[in-house]
């Protein structure tokens, strides 16, 4: 259990005593940096960005159905099938970012390693939309060319750019030391649990929207 | 409650003015930001309001800083769209909320700050951005959009060919409206994780203090509606520079041209706006009702009636805000038993705000009512919230809002129930707090001065404004003169105008006491108003870090007033129930 791991990775900080303010007097301010929140206070907040993220998906998914089902010079589009792919690659990426989490905290080559592997499949998939939107428009299809395809271009390019905030968030993980400073307020644990939620949650977002592209052509 | 363990060490304020003052994390300083932000724009919306006034009953009167001196129609619709552009965003969003709330929040629930303080600031910042992209339409090429702030397409989508200010106005419009949306999000995901995981000992949710509540159900409210907008503002965006049609209709012929766009809906964008609209009307007012619920119990010295009530009634009020935006669009075509359905949740929204204007009327009953000016501002804001609410109820009817929509009832009916009502809740929570905020009092004989003239002259100038509506008068219309019909109503307007003119000079005594007490106000107490809750457990203004590292037990609920057989008429929520003096 990673979590409790990671609990106990707290607790055993909270041991060395409040972590008092820096030596430089506590610069950052607010009430102080070092100034800790619970560790819950994190996962409230991811969930709360995932349904603001849910509440704007829905806006442009509820237009596309209402624009689908006013008819007439609805078109459909041929998806590139490349977009099965991409959506396997990002499958993959959520099974080795479980594997990645379910090692445990202390061995760190595994946790990299699959890390690693999630964060290349996620650019992967995000150079598989780019080449997915080159073939379209190399047949043709632009954004402003019918109603299908204006839904397509904004539908991926918005899960891009959330796509896009969870790879850096991956890459911030990977790159974050691993007995972080004093100075840090989570757990290197905490922050690798909060980036797979998010991503999680991209993942089921893109099968989704894909779903409603191929359904709703 | 985990979260004590957390909060308790004493942190050293910053040194450095940009680092205190500027780019500061203290949550007190980032709503000191917000509060100095929304009074900027306020005079800014006002000037803009007077302005149109002044053109609705002089149309030839020479006016500095517009084009030409004499102001054309289209001038007069980018007034409108910029006042309620930026009185609705830039002050009625963040003062309250984001202003108050943020002042106040983490003190009263024992935080040391918000959950996450870098969000905190980039919120702020990014609103200020905002507003500059807003502010900034008036200098480009055509002005100032004329779309209104509902931004109504295919108006607003087509671009320079439909008015002056459709052109670059209308798109930095646009995007300053989607990273207004942005600083929202951030805002109130900070605002819900902090009230929810950052309670102190105690704190439970039924022993917060209403303000609290208030903050927490409009932070929600913000959290589901402004991710609505922002979609809708890219898809506005790429039909203005995309080429992409999701809003613009076919066959559109503007000034003998045909539009090249087909296929859109523009109901569509009302929808999507509305969805968003209707619930932002209860971010600007919920916030002024929690602190109205507060001022009234501390002045009344009486335990607030109906505290779960008043709880419960935020929640429903916001939950059915979601449900209802579909009046605004009775006269779209759409089905009548639409319309139907949305009347009838509309009109249940009457439930809960008459149980919360009940209990305010409840709480005065029988008080030992002090009337210091925070209290008869909380009083004038249930006088305004009525008074507004009252025609709401009119125009929730279809068949009537097929008469009375874009009307000057409309208009009426909004600028007091979310509009000036709002500004009261206000008023009511900078006079209560500023003592708290600044260490000093404000003069009283001046601000009650200030109130019985500001509530005197908002009147004047909405009261009349409900006749010229049922008379028809449509609101839009930059003149009166244009028909016989309409210029019967100009020695209403001519009432209204000078009754404007007076109410935004007498904000000047508002802004002169404001600064003078700053300056040369008798010093505050800790606890002048004898309040029961957290931020009055610490000094005026507070320390840097709030309770200077310790940590606060909470042992009662908020308004807890004239106890039976307690020496003091109030209990503090922090105050151990071992100090509590016994009457003799």
């Amino acid at each position: 259990m990673p979590g409790a791991v990671a609990e106990e990775l707290e607790i055993q900080r909270g041991d060395r005593g409040p972590l008092g303010p820096p030596a430089d007097g506590g610069e950052e301010g607010g009430g102080g940096e070092a100034r800790r929140v619970p560790r819950r206070a994190y996962f409230t907040a991811i969930s709360l960005a995932l349904a603001a993220i849910v509440m704007f998906f829905m806006a442009l998914t509820s237009s596309f159905i209402v624009r689908r089902g006013m008819g007439g010079d609805w078109q459909p589009v041929r998806l590139p099938r490349i977009l099965w792919l991409n959506t396997a690659v990002l499958l993959a990426s959520s099974v080795t970012i479980e594997a990645a989490r379910r090692k445990p905290a202390r061995g760190f080559a595994g946790f990299r390693v699959w890390w690693g592997i999630t964060t290349a499949l996620g650019f992967a998939f995000l150079a598989g939309q780019l080449l997915a939107w080159h073939q379209l428009a190399a047949a043709g299809v632009y954004m402003a060319s019918n109603p299908m395809s204006r839904f397509f271009y904004v539908l991926t390019a918005s899960n891009g750019a959330h796509l896009g905030g969870g790879l850096l968030a991956l890459l911030y993980v990977a790159f974050r030391p691993w007995t972080p400073g004093a100075g840090a307020r989570i757990t290197q644990d905490t922050a690798a649990e909060l980036a797979s939620i998010y991503w999680h949650f991209m993942d089921g977002l893109w099968v989704f929207l894909f779903l409603l592209l191929t359904l709703g052509r | 409650m985990a979260t004590h363990a957390y909060a308790a060490h004493h942190a050293a304020a910053p040194q450095g003015f940009i680092r205190k003052y500027i780019f500061s994390l203290d949550h007190k300083v980032i709503g000191i930001q917000y509060i100095c932000l929304a009074l900027f724009s306020v005079f800014v919306g006002m000037a803009l309001s007077i302005l149109m006034r002044i053109h609705l009953v002089w149309p030839n009167a020479k006016i500095p800083f517009i084009e030409g001196g004499i102001m054309s129609p289209e001038q007069y619709l980018a007034l409108v769209t910029m006042h309620g552009t930026i009185m609705i965003f830039m002050v009625l969003t963040t003062a309250p909320q984001s202003g108050f709330g943020n002042y106040f929040l983490p003190i009263q629930i024992g935080a040391a700050d918000m959950a996450f303080p870098v969000l905190n600031m980039l919120s702020f910042w990014t609103t200020f951005l905002s507003l500059a992209v807003m502010l900034a339409a008036f200098f480009v090429t055509g002005g100032a959009p004329i779309a209104g702030w509902t931004s109504y397409v295919p108006l607003s989508a087509i671009g320079q060919i439909t008015g002056p200010g459709e052109g670059a106005g209308q798109t930095l419009w646009v995007v300053g409206v989607a990273i207004f949306c942005g600083a929202a999000l951030m805002g109130a995901l900070n605002f819900i994780t902090t009230i929810v995981d950052l309670r102190t000992k105690g704190m439970s949710l039924m022993r917060m203090p209403l303000t609290v509540w208030a903050w927490f159900v409009t932070a929600i409210l913000g959290l589901l509606a402004f991710g609505v907008l922002l979609a809708a503002c890219i898809l506005l965006l790429l039909d203005r520079v995309g080429g992409t049609s999701f809003f613009i209709p076919g066959g559109l012929v503007v000034t003998d041209q045909i539009i090249n766009h087909k296929g859109g809906s523009p109901l569509l964008w009302q929808h999507l706006f509305w969805f968003f609209g209707h619930p932002e009307v209860y971010i600007a007012i919920l916030p002024g009702m929690g602190v109205a619920s507060h001022v009234l119990s501390t002045f009344s010295r009486k335990p607030i009636f109906g505290y779960r009530a008043m709880a419960y009634a935020l929640c429903a009020i916001g939950f059915l805000g979601f449900c209802v935006w579909g009046h605004h669009m009775f006269v779209s075509g759409m089905s009548p038993y639409s319309a139907f359905a949305f009347s009838i949740l509309t009109m249940s929204i009457g439930v809960p705000s008459a149980i919360k204007t009940f209990n305010w009327l409840g709480t005065l009953w029988g008080g030992k009512i002090q009337f210091h000016s925070p209290m008869l501002y909380a009083i004038g804001f249930v006088s305004l919230f009525v008074t507004g609410g009252l025609s709401g109820l009119f125009l929730a009817q279809p068949s009537l809002d097929l008469y009375l929509h874009e009307t000057y009832f409309v208009a009426a009916h909004f600028h007091l129930v979310m509009g000036v009502a709002a500004i009261f809740g206000m008023f009511a929570a900078m006079h209560f707090w500023f003592p708290k905020m600044s260490g000093k009092m404000m003069n009283e004989p001046l601000a009650k001065t200030h109130f019985w003239l500001t509530f005197i002259g908002v009147y004047a100038i909405f009261m009349p404004m409900h006749y010229i509506g049922l008379a028809g008068q449509l609101r839009r219309y930059s003149s009166a003169e244009s028909s016989a019909a309409l210029q019967k109503f100009i020695p209403v307007h001519e009432f209204m105008t000078y009754a404007a003119i007076f109410t935004v000079s007498v904000q000047f005594l508002f802004l002169f006491n404001l600064i003078w007490s700053l300056w040369r106000g008798k010093k505050a107490e800790m606890n002048p108003w004898h309040g029961t809750t957290l931020e009055w457990s610490i000094p005026s203004p507070p320390p840097h870090d709030n309770f200077a590292g310790g940590e606060r037990t909470i042992y009662r609920g908020p308004y807890e007033f004239s106890v039976p057989g307690v020496a003091e008429d109030y209990v503090p929520q922090y105050q151990a129930p071992e100090k509590v003096g016994k009457a003799h």
